[in-house]
């Protein structure tokens, strides 16, 4: 399929800001993609570009081989579902499913059958002749797709949609806009800062940071291998461990150099000389942890080490341990496997391991990204951070 | 649940003691002497200027002459012109200062007020002296060749409509500034998002998101103007005269109270039927309110 929505160098600034700074984004047609990053990082610059609510500094904006840079909002094939829903409060649900065929001077009878079949596809054929403030979060929710999809976009933007719902809400939600994605088959541009809602809806995800595209790719590659530490710390959680690279006894691995750890073993997916500086990044679901000395095995990384705190999170357990120094955070999934075995504590000795295929070498490592890592202090009063002072 | 009912008794009963005050003020400046006009309108007239014995229907019947109700009609249609004049005027006034910067916005509502800093009196005689056969308006237009020189722009209807609307303005500017300042601009997005040209979003979502603000803005200005006295005395001429400058002309030159007492009591009724109109709707939308926060 040839790219549908294309961004070519665009460019906006608003006062001093960089909101979007010369980025080129291709997304194809009937494709679910997702703008995501933290606030600010001009993920809603590019959906309002795409609406025409904004005009690009510098770039064009294709719709389907058309260059729409410059068109007012009314003039463009796309339909926006907004944070606030921004539902029209003074219309009743039908009135506000009609409103754009109304505009577009419809035949009445089209515009009934049309409304009909949306408030049947969101299931709310008994609340049409409500006002939007006597429905529930979730309603609005679905009256504000129905709203925007009756009119047939080529593209829906969708502005943090579920950003306004309780947890239960949004996943259901997640769900009923996944089934209505692939019902109607419409390209969907999808701007979220929660990576849950990128990761579980997109095709494809853009990770965004300062105005500029960090990663393009697929929920897997996007995690699996992320291209910089911004994408790292981001997606998931991970543990940062600063190194270089001292020997590559075959093509597939490297042998690291970590201070204060042995010889830790990576998968070399970059093709990483020896002697270059690197950053080794592991996931802490990656991490297994016992009381027990695992049986040794090749491409498998040990390390003994300290329980610090142990968090419990229900699904699993979250571990800070403290090994050859550094704080190394671990997820387990329950707290113990063996009836008789201890569950483990502060303060216990342990040992950790993880697979070489499973840790990965960013070449390079920004220092704002050290503020997405989440090192909790390790008394009352200590810096945040502050047990990773040995790695800088 | 006795508690509850006997804590509402309560409640009831503090807000009755909160208000006395205010209904005491109320009913001793407004309602007695309103009742009070519409008493004296049945009583007859003595020959000194005060109010005679009996009563009487004549001084009623005597305002259904065709000298009286070409007045009220000239009151009516002078009062609704200056309304729809001032609206027309304030709603892009009102949106523009709540689309203008945090700064600009300041500094535009200075501007709206600032007329007010100076007494009504002098501005309504300032607007005399533009008006005047030799004043700067007419003599510029007159160099335009808009105006010949005979023609006067004192002394009539249009001019009692011009500084009408002078007066009145702010006070529609403002309701209608304070609901498009609280108006959800988003809607505005949405709607174009959806095929809205700029005018259609506009007519088919602001207007009717500010319409309490309109509303307002009708009554602050509909209610005085038909009440206006200064400005049709001073500018209006014989031909722009309304019920105002009647009733003082009953007061003052033919000291006749019971006449102006029934003008003014037309006056009130003609005040207190688009009111109470008003106040119904209000009403049946708190209710309609109230039924909506109910739902789930």
């Amino acid at each position: 399929m040839a790219e549908f929505l294309e961004f070519r160098g665009v460019s906006k600034r608003f006062g001093t800001v960089q909101a979007v700074d010369n980025v080129s984004l291709d997304i194809k047609k009937g494709e679910f993609f997702s703008l995501l990053g933290p606030s600010g990082c001009g993920k809603t610059t590019m959906l309002r570009l795409a609406a025409g609510f904004e005009d690009p500094d510098a770039g064009r904006v294709f719709l389907d081989g058309r260059d729409i840079t410059g068109l007012p909002p009314n003039k463009r094939k796309v339909n926006t579902i907004f944070q606030s829903y921004a539902l029209f409060p003074h219309l009743t649900v039908r009135d506000n499913i009609a409103f754009g065929l109304t505009i577009a001077k419809r035949p009445k009878a089209e515009i009934r059958d049309e409304v009909d079949r949306m408030l049947e596809l969101i299931r709310m054929a008994d609340q049409a002749a409500k006002k939007p403030d006597q429905l529930s979060g979730g309603q609005r929710q679905r009256v504000a797709v129905a709203r925007a999809l009756v009119n047939k976009p080529d593209v829906l933007l969708l502005d943090e949609p579920l950003a306004a719902l309780d947890l239960k809400l949004r996943q259901k939600m997640l769900i009923e806009l996944d089934l209505i994605h692939d019902e109607v088959g419409i390209t969907f541009l999808y701007v979220t800062h929660d990576q849950a809602e990128a990761m579980s809806l997109s095709d494809r995800i853009a990770v965004m940071d300062g105005g500029r595209i960090e990663q393009v790719g697929a929920p897997a590659e996007i995690y699996e291998s992320p291209r910089t530490s911004f994408v790292a710390a981001f997606i998931g959680d991970t543990n940062f461990l600063e190194g270089r690279v001292e020997a590559c006894p075959d093509r597939e691995y490297c042998r690291l150099t970590i201070a204060g750890l042995p010889g830790i073993l990576c998968f070399n997916d970059k093709s990483l000389q020896p002697g270059q500086p690197i950053y080794l990044s592991i996931r802490p679901e990656k991490i297994h942890i016992s009381r027990e000395r695992p049986e040794e095995k090749p491409q498998r990384n040990y390390l003994p080490a300290v329980i610090e705190d142990v968090i419990y999170l229900g699904s699993n357990t979250k571990y800070w341990v403290r090994a050859g120094g550094y704080r190394i955070q671990v997820f387990r999934q329950h707290a113990r496997y063996f009836l008789d075995e201890q569950p483990l504590r502060w303060k216990d000795e342990a040992w950790i391991w993880w697979h070489a295929d499973d840790g990965f070498m960013l070449d390079h490592f920004r220092k704002s990204d050290e503020g997405l890592l989440a090192v909790p202090p390790q008394s009352v009063g200590e810096p945040l951070n502050g047990g990773r002072e040995n790695e800088k | 649940m006795r508690n509850s009912v006997t804590g509402a008794k309560r409640a009831r009963r503090t807000e009755w003691l909160v208000s006395l005050p205010t209904l005491a003020w109320l009913g001793l400046f407004i309602v007695v002497p309103t009742v009070l006009v519409f008493v004296i309108a049945f009583r007859p007239a003595n020959p000194y200027g005060g109010i005679g014995g009996g009563w009487t229907l004549d001084t009623v019947r005597s305002l259904w002459t065709p000298s009286y109700l070409a007045i009220a009609w000239r009151t009516l249609w002078i009062s609704l012109l200056t309304t729809a004049i001032c609206l027309v005027l304030a709603v892009p006034t009102g949106y523009s200062i709540a689309r203008a910067s945090a700064k600009w916005r300041n500094r535009l509502l200075m501007l709206v007020i600032i007329p007010f800093w100076t007494s009504f009196l002098v501005r309504v005689f300032a607007w005399k002296s533009l008006l005047h056969p030799e004043g700067l308006i007419k003599k510029a237009l007159e160099a335009l060749g808009l105006v010949g020189t005979t023609s006067t722009l004192l002394y009539n209807p249009t001019a009692v409509v011009l500084v009408m609307v002078y007066t009145f303005l702010p006070f529609t500017i403002l309701p209608i500034y304070a609901a498009a300042e609280k108006f959800d601009f988003r809607l505005v997005e949405a709607a174009r998002d959806l095929g809205a040209r700029p005018f259609q979003a506009f007519r088919r979502v602001f207007l009717p998101g500010i319409r309490r603000g309109l509303l307002t803005a009708f009554l602050v200005v509909f209610i005085p103007a038909l009440g206006s006295y200064i400005i049709p005395d001073l500018v209006g001429g014989p031909d722009g005269e309304m019920l105002g400058n009647k009733i003082a002309q009953r007061v003052f030159t033919d000291r006749n109270l019971p006449h102006a007492s029934a003008l003014s009591a037309v006056l009130v009724l003609a005040v207190l039927a688009p009111l109470i109109a008003v106040l119904a709707l209000q009403r049946k939308n708190k209710k309609s309110d109230i039924i909506m926060g109910e739902a789930p």
